[in-house]
């Protein structure tokens, strides 16, 4: 019988009520008294200079309370970037100015360059209508391919950056020839040039934010669609608006999905409170979708050559890339981490492979800022090699499988050290891969295929054998590669007179599950209900100081916070057992419950100690404070590092090029699970994601920076008629060695391994049908790119 | 700005509203029925699913004063009469039909609606009903699943093919 509590039940989700009643309490739920709404007015052309914004007419109109234009911005800081990369020369990345409101230039569609707030909505959009016709902006060639924005040093993003280049990034530098000798003297070279297509987060609830201040206390509040309030506070108050941190609260309320778009601070949220200060009343926003699409920071956009240089019988030898990164018009805050130390540290794989070399330069454009998205960097780096790899097999005529199971790193390797830097703890490759293809029943492919061919479809089988690092991040070693924060999480437990728990903890949950599954972790430990444990999230007046939630890290890293300080409470309720059962304190055992003197029946259970704690009549007063109430921090040691198999299976219509994903299978390794059925929907909700990726998603920019894709009509998210099923198992389980909960992480596992076991699929069925030419098609594989792909 | 009036989850609501008030906007702002939730403004998204006369409608797209008397059924009365979920939401809750819950209260309505038409509906007649309801967190698994469970079916082994 599986468990029916604690660690790893499968428990219903508390959270669900809420949501499944209209309860939930969304930022824009809010209603305020007094609150006044705000108005961005967004540039409409991707480049230009901005001549005169004349808000005498607007001022005028009916409800208007306040202008704001990038004027009024100009003297207070910039949205920073979070990672400091320095170019392969050793300079420092270029980073410009990131403003509140735009000043001097507009530099994407969608920039906001003024801000309108008025008594109602509608009045607020009449007056930015209007604003926008009297505001005089002088259109400049955009700058939209990254190609011809490195070759062309007249026409320039940002003035003082002359060939559009953030950094030129070596990974490692110093192996760069050595990488260059093992290639050319690999007696095989692969090499594939791809693109890894943008994508828009899409998180379903619009970003939204409201701003109060409190004259009276000078006070300030920001309730807003956060991944991580603390994170933004620090950002838009030590950064940017100069407000002292312990004046402004951030509260990030149920929140509809991040998918990474709602890590960054954005300059909304600063809007929102300067307007609230001027007029001293409550100020909303909240993005229309159109906004989203265009001002959300996008993911991906990579233009990478991979080139892989092995033996005839499929040993890696060397991998070698180049990449071009986009990141959009402005430096969003993980923007210079995301191509860089989330991708070139990945680059190495699953696999043991002497020599790696990574490049990556980053380039300035006209377009929304791109940022991490749902495995950011990581994604893109399994791509390319799996994607590689598949090719190899194909130049070399060699079996997929084989290929990887020959190049995977064996369990006695651990720990491994990789040529690009990070140092694998665990894990257990082979496993992963053999338990994905008793799933797929590899051996029954033909009569599939030919069950397939019977119905007028191609069919294929891709592979993708993936690892990520998760858990993010060890500060020491982040600090080391360029990062200005540090990336610890931390955990309040308070345990109240009556015995029932509030734990507040630095995480943030917006569809991850953490109010059941961390007090699932709780009661486990504490041998109490979990229906006594209360998880509070997202409101910087209550919580300690975390850094919230993405790569994978509010178990791995935040949950470890909350075992650490019931350790401490633990700690402590043995002495005060001690003192009440009149023992020494070496001899207190603490199990299910309950404090026990070892070796004998006298016992008091945890809520005798909680009310002794918080009244302290039999109490050792002189050596203990009452109160039982612990706090930890903690910095992980290292990364983690889940890892799987995926096994694809497509057909393919040759007459029109659709693709039907028809069975998907993930065996994952994530290390002990603490509730699987939130695991398996994290793995299905990637899975999709990566499917999307890999079929449908494209974000089209024009050749002026206009966004063609900009609303559901034009850019196709999966729906539920695009997927099938996905069988998921996590059975294959190397816990992680450095954290107590020997837990990996598995939020973007199926985004990470899924697009090109999809494409390995695609290209495999093609070959099958006799389309051998076909070597690789691009994301998304739309139906016209696999048509063009067979006819062209 | 005109007179409204209709019936709200069994109970008569009046307001005023403008020409251009949508029914999203009234029921959120006017009663502040927040369950109701518009994710894209376009009708694609599907968050605002609400039923009017037993039809289910993309509240965003439809002015409050189009609706004039009609019967109107939230998300917020959608649970029994004792306050405990109804059969489709305890489905999603029982299988993890739902992450963040935006999409949630547009995805329940329609599932009820399909339920209303289709007692029994097979998984594909499942996924092409919610072919308009966007959910960005489930890869729909279990939403597929939660629909056929709350129908009756067995759910216990549903994979691929």
């Amino acid at each position: 019988m599986p468990k029916d509590h604690g660690i790893g039940a499968p428990m219903k989700r508390r959270e669900d009520v809420r949501f499944l009643t209209g309860r939930g309490v969304y930022t824009d739920d809010l209603a305020l008294h007094g609150q006044a709404a705000a108005v961005f007015v967004r540039s409409t052309v991707a480049h230009g200079r901005i001549k005169s914004i004349n808000p005498t007419k607007a001022a005028a109109m009916p409800g208007v309370l306040a202008i704001f234009t990038g004027e009024d911005f100009k003297d207070v800081g910039g949205n920073p970037a979070g990672w400091l990369i320095n170019s392969r020369d050793g300079t420092p990345m270029r980073e410009p100015k990131r403003p509140v409101l735009a000043h001097g230039k507009v530099r994407h569609v969608g920039d906001a360059y003024a801000a309108v707030i008025a008594e109602t909505l509608s009045q607020a959009k009449d007056a930015a209508e209007q604003l926008a016709d009297d505001s005089v902006i002088e259109e400049l060639p955009a700058i939209v391919d990254m190609k011809a924005a490195v070759a062309d040093a007249t026409n320039r993003v940002h003035d003082e950056i002359p060939d559009n280049l953030c950094f030129d990034w070596g990974w490692i530098e110093d192996n760069r020839a050595a990488v260059d000798a093992a290639m050319k003297a690999a007696p095989h070279v692969v090499t594939l040039n791809l693109v890894n297509n943008r994508l828009v987060p899409n998180a379903m609830e619009p970003r939204a934010s409201i701003g109060e201040y409190n004259p009276g206390t000078g006070d300030y509040k920001l309730t807003t669609t956060s991944q991580n309030p603390h994170l933004t506070r620090l950002l838009v108050a030590a950064f940017v608006l100069g407000i002292p941190e312990n004046k402004l609260t951030v509260v990030a309320p149920d929140v509809g999905g991040g998918f990474g778009s709602k890590i960054y601070h954005y300059g909304e949220e600063a809007l929102v409170l300067a307007a609230a200060k001027k007029l001293g009343r409550p100020v909303r926003w909240t993005a229309e979708r159109s906004e989203s699409f265009l001002t959300d920071a996008h993911g991906r956009d990579h233009v990478t050559k991979i080139e892989l240089g092995c033996t005839k019988d499929g040993q890696i030898l060397a991998i070698r890339t180049e990449t071009l990164a986009n990141v959009g018009a402005y430096l969003s805050n993980f923007s210079t981490a995301t191509p860089t130390f989330l991708h070139g540290t990945l680059m190495a794989g699953p696999y043991k492979v002497p020599h790696v070399y990574v490049n990556v330069k980053t380039v300035f454009t006209n377009t929304a800022p791109v940022d991490a998205y749902r495995g950011a960097g990581r994604p893109e780096a399994t791509f390319s090699l799996e994607r590689v790899i598949d090719k190899m097999c194909r130049e070399l005529n060699l079996d997929p499988f084989e290929v990887r199971r020959k190049n995977l790193l064996t369990p006695d390797q651990f720990p491994y050290t990789t040529p690009v830097g990070l140092v694998y703890d665990t894990g257990n490759y082979q496993a992963t891969l053999d338990r994905a293809m008793a799933m797929a029943d590899v051996a029954g492919f033909d009569k599939r295929a030919a069950a397939s061919k019977a119905r007028g479809k191609l069919r294929g089988m891709g592979l993708s054998t993936w690892i990520e690092a998760c858990g993010i991040a060890p500060s020491h070693l982040v600090g080391i590669l360029g990062s200005r924060v540090g990336l610890y999480d931390a955990a309040t437990v308070r345990v109240n007179a009556t015995g029932n728990l509030s734990v507040m903890v630095g995480a943030h949950s917006h569809g991850q599950g953490h109010e059941t599954v961390f007090a699932q972790i709780v009661a486990e430990k504490l041998g109490v209900p979990e229906s006594s444990v209360e998880i509070v999230h997202g409101d910087t007046s209550k919580i300690p100081f975390g850094m919230g939630s993405y790569g994978s890290r509010s178990l791995a890293v935040c949950g470890v916070a909350v075992t650490k300080a019931i350790d401490k409470i633990v700690a402590k309720g043995k002495k005060i057992a001690a003192h009440m059962l009149e023992a020494s304190e070496g001899d207190i055992t603490f199990e299910d419950g309950k404090f026990s003197v070892a070796g004998t029946d006298k016992a008091k259970t945890f809520g005798e100690i909680a009310f002794s704690a918080y009244v302290p009549h039999n109490y050792p007063l002189e050596t203990l404070e009452p109160g039982l109430e612990e706090t930890a921090f903690y910095d992980p040691a290292n990364f983690t590092y889940p890892a799987g198999a995926y096994i694809c299976e497509v057909e393919v219509d040759e007459g029109t090029g659709k693709v039907d994903v028809v069975a998907f299978h993930c065996a994952d390794d994530f290390g002990n699970v603490m509730n699987p059925m939130v695991v398996e929907g994290q793995v299905h909700g990637g899975v999709g994601q990566g499917i999307g990726q890999a079929l449908c998603e494209f974000t089209a920019y024009d050749e002026n920076g206009q966004l063609l894709t900009g609303s559901y009509m034009d850019y196709p998210m999966p729906r539920a008629e695009d997927v099938p099923f996905y069988n998921v198992d996590y059975s294959c389980q190397t816990p992680c060695t450095h954290n107590p909960l020997g837990v990996k992480g598995c939020g973007e596992a199926g985004a990470i391994g899924s697009p090109p076991a999809v494409v390995n699929a695609v290209i495999d069925a093609l070959h099958r049908g006799g389309h051998a030419h076909v070597t690789h098609i691009d994301m998304p594989v739309s139906p016209s790119r696999v048509w063009q792909a067979v006819n062209g | 700005m005109t007179k409204v009036s209709m019936t709200v989850n069994g109970r008569a609501v009046s307001g005023e509203v403008e020409g251009r008030t949508l029914l999203s906007s009234f029921l959120r702002e006017g009663l502040g029925l927040t369950g109701t939730h518009v994710g894209c403004d376009t009708s694609q998204c599907g968050a605002c699913v609400v039923h009017v006369d037993g039809q289910p409608v993309k509240s965003c797209t439809v002015f409050a004063s189009d609706v004039a008397g009609a019967q109107v059924r939230t998300i917020e009365g959608m649970a029994n009469a004792d306050g405990s979920l109804g059969v489709i939401q305890q489905a999603f809750q029982d299988h993890h039909g739902l992450q963040c819950g935006f999409c949630t209260p547009g995805m329940v309505m329609s599932s009820a609606a399909l339920l209303a038409e289709n007692p029994k509906p097979t998984e594909a007649e499942v996924r092409h009903y919610l072919d308009g309801n966007i959910c960005r967190c489930t890869g729909y698994h279990n939403i597929v699943k939660a629909v056929m469970a709350a129908s009756g079916q067995d759910v216990s082994a549903l994979a691929a093919e």
